[in-house]
C-alpha cells in the first residue's frame, strides 16, 4: 500500500502539539490585553495537560510517526523521524515537570521586572516545544530544527529584562556561542550525510557499520562536530563559558530553565545521537566524551570553589554536574544501554534537586530585592547574605540545605548519593576506571563548596537586615519549593522509583 | 536494630513545643532510645547461635532496586556481632554521660538526633551485606559527625570538621570505585556471595586496582599512616562524646571494611599489597608512638595513640592469616573499649581542670582526685598492652601473625615488621608512663592546686564501669571473643 501523503499520528505528538498551540494562543491573548494572571495560568495549565498526555501515552504502546513512506523505504528500517517510546516519554515528562516549576517561578519575576507577560510565556512555551521534539527526534534534520527551536527563544528570554545591561550582554554572548556551535554542528551533519547518504539515525547506524575505511576521517570529524553542538547545549567544557554570565544576566527562572530543562533535552539528544546513530564509531566519540566529562567536572568544580554569589556558584556547579552526566556516555559501545540509563537517572534526579536550589534562590532574591529597595546596599545576593536563613525561615533554609546536600551526594540526600552511585557504576562497568577516579576526587571538591554554603545557612546572621515578610505574590515560588522538596524527600527515601523506571526504559 | 535509632531520630524532627519540651527530657529520651537499641543488640547476642558463627543470622534480604541488582540485605555473623554490640554499648554510654555532662554548643535536641543518626550509620555499616547498602551507611556517618564537631567542638573546630569530612569523602569516593570494580566484574553486589567466590572471575589486574582503591578508602577511615592527618585534629576538637564514638567505633569501619570486603573480595590484590600495607602499618605504629611522646595535649596524645593501635590492627590484616585477622578484630574491640574509656577520662579531666595541656595540668592528680587518677592509670595501662587486659591480646596476636604470615608472603619482611612492631609496643609503654608520671604523680601545679576538683558523678561511673569491666573480662578471657570470630575469619580467607 503506497502512501504518498503521510498520515500523522496525532496522539504521539500530542504533548508538543498542546504546548505549541498554547504558545500561539498566549501570544494572541496578550495582543488582546488579557490580564497577566490568566496568561500565566494558561501556560502553566497547558504544560500540566501536556504532562498528563505524556503520562497517558506512557501506558500505551510505542508510537512513531513521520516515517518514511513504504516505497522510499527500500529494504531499510522503518526510519521514523518522531518516536514516542518510553525513553522519549520519560524525558518529555522531566522536561514538562521542570517547565511547570519554571512557570511557577516566573510569575512573580515577570511582574516585578516588568517583563511583557505574553511574550515571556510565548517564548518559554516555544522553547519547550523545541525540547519536547528534540527528545523525540530520530533523524538529524528534526534534531537540528528542534535544537534551534529550543535555542532561539532563549536568546530573547535572556534579554527580556530590557533595561538591564547585563541581560543584553548575556543574550549576545549566548547568541554568538550558540550560532557558532550550530554552524559547526551543521557542518558535522553534512559530513556524516556525505559519507552515509542518510539522515535517519537508524539508517546512519547501518551505513556506518560497513563504511569503507577511507571515509573514517570524514565521519570521525563529523561526529566530533555534532558532539560540539550538544556540548554547547549542556554547557560542557570547553563550550561552557557562556553559562555563568548568562545565568547571572538572565531572569533567574530563565537560568533555571537553561540549567535544567534545556540541559535535560540536550543530554537526551546526545544520548539519542550517540546510541542510535553512531554506535559503530564509539571508539572515536567514547574517548572524546571521557575527556570532555573529566574536564567539565574538574573545571566546573574548581571554578565553583571561587564564586562569591549564589547564582554564579549554581552556574559553575551545574557545569560540573554536566560532567557527571556526561561521564557514563564515555564507555562507548561497551554496556551502552546501562550507560544511557545512568545518564538518564542522573538527569532526572538532578532536575529535582537543582530546580529546588534555584527555587529557593529565586525566592530569596525576591526578598533581597525588596529589602534593597528599602535599605539600599549592593544588589547581588552574595553567599554571605544567606547567613542565618535557616534561623529566619527554618523551612526554606532546611530545604536549601537539603538540596545542596543532595547535589553534593551525601546522606541524608540519598537521592544524590544514588545518582552518583549509578553513574560510578556505569563508568566502572565500561572499564573507564580513570574517569571514575577523577569523579571521586571531584565529588570531594564539590562537597566543599556545597557544604560551605549549607553551613552559612545555619550560621548566626550578620550584616544587612532584610524583610522577613515573604511579601505578596510569593505563593507560586513557595509552591515550587514545596514541590521540589517533597520530590527530593520522596526520592531520597525511595530512590528505586527513578532507578527502576529508567532501567525499564533504556 | 537499625530501625530503633532511626525512628528515634525521626521523632525528634517533630516541633519542639509539642514533643518533649526541655533539654532534660530530650536527653532522657536519647538514653531511652539508645538503651532500647542496646537491648535489641543484647537480645541478638543472646539469641545468636554460637554453634555456627559463620552463618549470617537475623538476616533480612529483600529486593530493593532489582534493575541495578540492589538488595536490602542485612545480617550478623561472628565478625560483625561484637562490633554491633560495641557500637550499641558505646552510644548508650555516651547518652548516659550526656545527661549530666552536656557539651556546650548547639541545642541538645539536635545533638541527640545527630548521635542517633550516627548510630544508624554505624550499625548499618556493620550489618549491611550489600555493597551499595554498605556504602550508603558508610556515608550516613559523615554529616552528623561533621556537624557534631563543627558545633560542639573546641577552638579550631571548623577547620577540623572540614578536614574530617573532605578527607573521609575522598576516601569513600575511591572506595566506591574500588567496590564497584569488584562488583561489576563479579556480577554481584552481595557481600556473602563475593566472600564465597574468593575473587573467582576477576583478573589479577582488576583485583590489584580494586584492592588499592578500596584499601585507600578504608585506610583513610582506619586511619593508616600517612593518611591519618585528619584524625588528631578531629579528635582533639570534637566534644567528648564525639571523640568517644569517633575513636571507639568510626575507625573500626575502616578495618572492618578491610576484613569484610577488601580481603575476601580481591584476595590476589590483597596478596599483592599486603607487604605495603604491613609496612605502612608498622610505620604507623612507630610514628604514632613517637608522635605521642611529643604531644603536650592529653586528647591529642590519645588521638595519636589511636594511630599506633590501628597500626597493629592493620598489621594483623596484612598478614592475611586467620591469626592476624583475628588479632585485628580483637584489637578493634579492645581499642574501642579502652580508647572510648580514655576519651571519656580526657573529657572529664578537661572539664575539671579546664585544660588538657599536660604541662598546665602539672602532677598530683593521685592526691587531688584519686579515683579519676586511678581509672586513668588503669585505662593507660590497658592501652599500653599489659597482659591480662584487653589491649594485650590484639597486639600480641598481631605480632604472632606477623611471625608466620600467609604462605605466599615474604616471611623475612614480616619478621622485620614484627620486630619493629615490638619496638613500637615498647614506645607505647614509654609515652603512657610518661603521661602518667607527669600528671598523676608528683606535686600539683600552683594553678591546679588552687582549683577544687569535683568528684566523679554517678553518671560518669555509670558510663565508665561497663568499659572497665569489659576491658578486664576480654583481657582475662579472650577465648570468648576469639571463638566467635575465628570460624568466620577462616571462611572469609577461603579456608574451611
Amino acid at each position: 500500500m503506497g502512501q504518498v501523503i503521510q498520515s500523522i499520528d496525532y496522539a504521539a505528538i500530542a504533548p508538543a502539539l498542546i504546548v505549541a498551540v498554547t504558545a500561539i494562543v498566549v501570544l494572541l491573548a496578550d495582543a488582546f490585553d488579557v490580564p497577566r494572571r490568566f496568561i500565566g495560568l494558561l501556560s502553566g495549565g497547558a504544560l500540566a495537560v501536556a504532562l498528563l498526555s505524556v503520562v497517558l501515552l506512557a501506558f500505551g504502546d510505542r508510537r512513531a510517526t513521520f516515517c518514511l513512506p513504504g516505497e522510499l523505504r527500500g529494504n531499510g528500517p522503518r526510519s521514523c523521524s518522531y518516536v514516542a517510546d518510553d525513553f522519549t516519554l520519560l524525558f518529555q515528562g522531566v522536561v514538562l515537570a521542570g517547565a511547570v516549576i519554571v512557570v511557577l517561578l516566573s510569575l512573580r519575576e515577570i511582574a516585578e521586572a516588568e517583563m511583557p507577560a505574553g511574550e515571556y510565556h510565548f517564548l518559554l512555551l516555544s522553547a519547550i516545544v523545541g525540547a519536547l521534539s528534540l527528545v523525540a527526534a530520530r533523524d538529524l534534520v528534526l534534531l537540528v530544527v528542534a535544537l534551534e527551536t529550543l535555542s532561539l527563544p532563549v536568546f530573547a528570554l535572556v534579554a527580556l529584562k530590557r533595561y538591564s545591561g547585563t541581560g543584553s550582554e548575556a543574550a549576545l554572548k549566548l547568541f554568538l556561542v550558540s550560532v557558532v556551535s550550530a554552524a559547526l554542528m551543521l557542518f558535522g551533519i553534512s559530513l556524516v550525510y556525505g559519507a552515509t547518504g542518510a539522515m535517519h539515525l537508524d539508517r546512519i547506524a547501518l551505513a556506518l557499520d560497513d563504511l569503507p575505511g577511507e571515509y573514517d576521517p570524514v565521519v570521525g570529524v563529523g561526529i566530533v562536530l555534532v558532539l560540539v553542538g550538544f556540548g554547547f547545549k549542556v554547557a560542557a567544557v570547553p563550550f561552557h563559558f557562556w553559562a555563568p554570565d548568562v545565568y547571572q544576566g538572565a531572569p533567574l527562572p530563565v537560568a533555571a530553565f537553561l540549567s535544567v530543562v534545556s540541559k535535560a533535552a540536550g543530554f537526551a539528544g546526545l544520548a539519542i545521537v550517540l546510541a542510535l546513530g553512531f554506535p559503530a564509531y564509539a571508539h572515536v566519540w567514547g574517548p572524546v566524551v571521557a575527556l570532555l566529562a573529566a574536564l567539565t567536572m574538574t573545571l566546573g568544580n574548581l571554578m565553583a570553589l571561587r564564586q562569591g554569589t549564589a547564582i554564579r556558584l549554581l552556574a559553575w556547579s551545574s557545569v560540573a554536574q554536566s560532567g557527571y552526566m556526561l561521564a557514563p556516555l564515555a564507555v562507548g559501545t561497551d554496556r551502552l544501554p546501562e550507560a544511557v540509563a545512568a545518564t538518564t537517572a542522573y538527569v532526572a534526579l538532578y532536575a529535582v534537586m537543582n530546580l529546588g536550589a534555584f527555587a529557593v534562590v529565586i525566592g530569596f532574591r525576591a526578598r533581597m530585592h525588596q529589602s534593597h529597595a528599602e535599605y539600599g546596599g549592593p544588589e547581588w545576593d552574595s553567599l554571605d547574605d544567606y547567613r542565618g536563613l535557616a534561623r529566619r525561615s527554618p523551612a526554606i533554609g532546611a530545604a536549601l540545605a537539603f538540596f545542596l546536600i543532595c547535589l553534593a551526594g551525601l546522606p541524608p540526600g540519598v537521592m544524590g548519593l544514588f545518582a552518583k552511585v549509578v553513574v560510578f557504576r556505569a563508568v566502572v562497568a565500561g572499564d573507564v576506571t580513570w574517569l571514575a577516579v577523577v569523579m571521586a576526587i571531584n565529588t570531594v571538591i564539590g562537597l566543599y563548596y556545597y557544604l560551605v554554603w549549607a553551613v552559612r545557612l545555619f550560621a548566626a546572621p550578620e550584616g544587612r537586615p532584610y524583610l522577613i515578610a515573604a511579601g505578596p505574590g510569593s505563593f507560586p515560588v513557595r509552591a515550587a519549593i514545596a514541590a521540589t522538596a517533597a520530590g527530593a524527600v520522596v526520592l531520597s527515601v525511595a530512590p528505586q522509583l527513578v532507578l527502576q523506571t529508567v532501567s525499564s526504559v533504556s | 536494630m537499625v530501625g530503633t535509632p532511626l525512628a528515634g531520630a525521626l521523632l525528634l524532627l517533630l516541633p519542639a513545643g509539642r514533643f518533649l519540651p526541655g533539654d532534660v527530657a530530650v536527653r532522657r529520651y536519647g538514653v531511652a532510645v539508645s538503651g532500647v537499641t542496646l537491648l535489641v543488640a543484647a537480645v541478638a547476642l543472646a539469641a545468636f547461635d554460637f554453634g555456627s558463627p559463620t552463618r549470617m543470622q537475623f538476616g533480612v534480604n529483600e529486593e530493593w532496586a532489582l534493575s541495578v541488582g540492589l538488595r536490602f540485605h542485612l545480617g550478623v555473623d561472628g565478625i560483625s556481632l561484637p562490633l554491633v554490640v560495641l557500637t550499641a554499648l558505646l552510644t548508650f554510654l555516651c547518652f548516659l554521660y550526656t545527661i549530666k555532662h552536656p557539651p556546650a554548643g548547639g541545642s541538645t535536641r539536635l545533638l541527640t538526633a545527630l548521635l542517633l543518626v550516627l548510630e544508624v550509620g554505624l550499625l548499618g555499616t556493620f550489618v549491611a551485606l550489600d555493597l551499595v547498602l554498605f556504602f550508603v551507611f558508610f556515608e550516613v556517618v559523615l554529616i552528623p559527625m561533621y556537624v557534631v564537631i563543627a558545633l560542639w567542638g573546641g577552638a579550631g573546630r571548623r577547620a577540623a570538621a572540614y578536614k574530617f569530612i573532605l578527607y573521609t569523602l575522598l576516601g569513600s569516593g575511591l572506595l566506591l570505585v574500588g567496590m564497584l570494580l569488584v562488583a561489576v566484574n563479579a556480577g554481584t553486589l552481595d557481600m556473602t556471595e563475593l566472600a564465597t567466590r574468593q575473587g573467582a572471575g576477576l583478573t589479577h589486574g582488576i583485583q590489584v586496582t580494586a584492592f588499592l582503591l578500596m584499601g585507600l578508602g578504608f585506610a583513610v577511615k582506619a586511619p593508616m599512616w600517612p593518611l591519618h592527618t585528619w584524625l588528631p585534629d578531629a579528635h582533639t576538637e570534637a566534644p567528648t562524646v564525639g571523640s568517644v564514638l569517633l575513636a571507639g567505633v568510626l575507625l573500626k569501619m575502616g578495618t572492618y571494611g578491610f576484613v569484610r570486603i577488601a580481603v575476601p573480595g580481591a584476595p590476589e590484590g590483597a596478596e599483592f599489597w599486603a607487604p605495603w600495607l604491613g609496612l605502612l602499618a608498622v610505620i604507623g605504629i612507630v610514628y604514632g608512638a613517637l608522635a605521642c611522646l611529643a604531644q603536650r595535649d592529653l586528647k591529642r596524645m590519645i588521638a595519636y595513640s589511636s594511630v599506633g593501635h590501628m597500626g597493629f590492627v592493620l598489621l594483623g590484616i596484612a598478614t592475611l592469616t586467620p591469626v592476624g585477622l583475628n588479632a585485628a578484630l580483637f584489637g578493634n574491640i579492645a581499642h574501642g573499649l579502652i580508647t572510648g574509656l580514655l576519651f571519656f577520662l580526657a573529657g572529664a579531666v578537661k572539664e575539671r581542670y579546664g585544660t588538657g595541656d599536660l604541662d598546665a595540668l602539672g602532677g598530683g592528680m593521685l592526691a587531688k582526685a584519686p579515683t579519676l587518677a586511678s581509672i586513668l592509670t588503669f585505662a593507660s595501662v590497658a592501652s599500653l598492652g599489659l597482659p591480662g587486659l584487653a589491649g594485650f591480646w590484639g597486639e600480641m596476636l598481631a605480632l604472632l601473625g606477623a611471625y608466620k604470615p600467609h604462605g605466599d608472603l615474604p616471611r623475612e619482611t614480616f619478621m622485620t615488621f614484627m620486630a619493629i612492631g615490638g619496638l613500637g609496643a615498647v614506645l607505647t609503654a614509654a609515652y603512657f608512663l610518661r603521661m602518667l608520671a607527669k600528671i598523676t604523680h608528683g606535686p600539683p601545679s600552683e594553678v591546679v592546686a588552687a582549683r577544687s576538683v569535683a568528684g566523679i558523678s554517678v553518671y560518669e561511673y555509670a558510663a565508665w564501669t561497663p568499659l572497665i569491666v569489659l576491658t578486664l573480662l576480654v583481657g582475662l578471657w579472650p577465648k570468648a571473643l576469639l571463638e566467635v570470630t575465628t570460624a568466620p575469619v577462616r571462611a572469609l580467607l577461603g579456608g574451611g
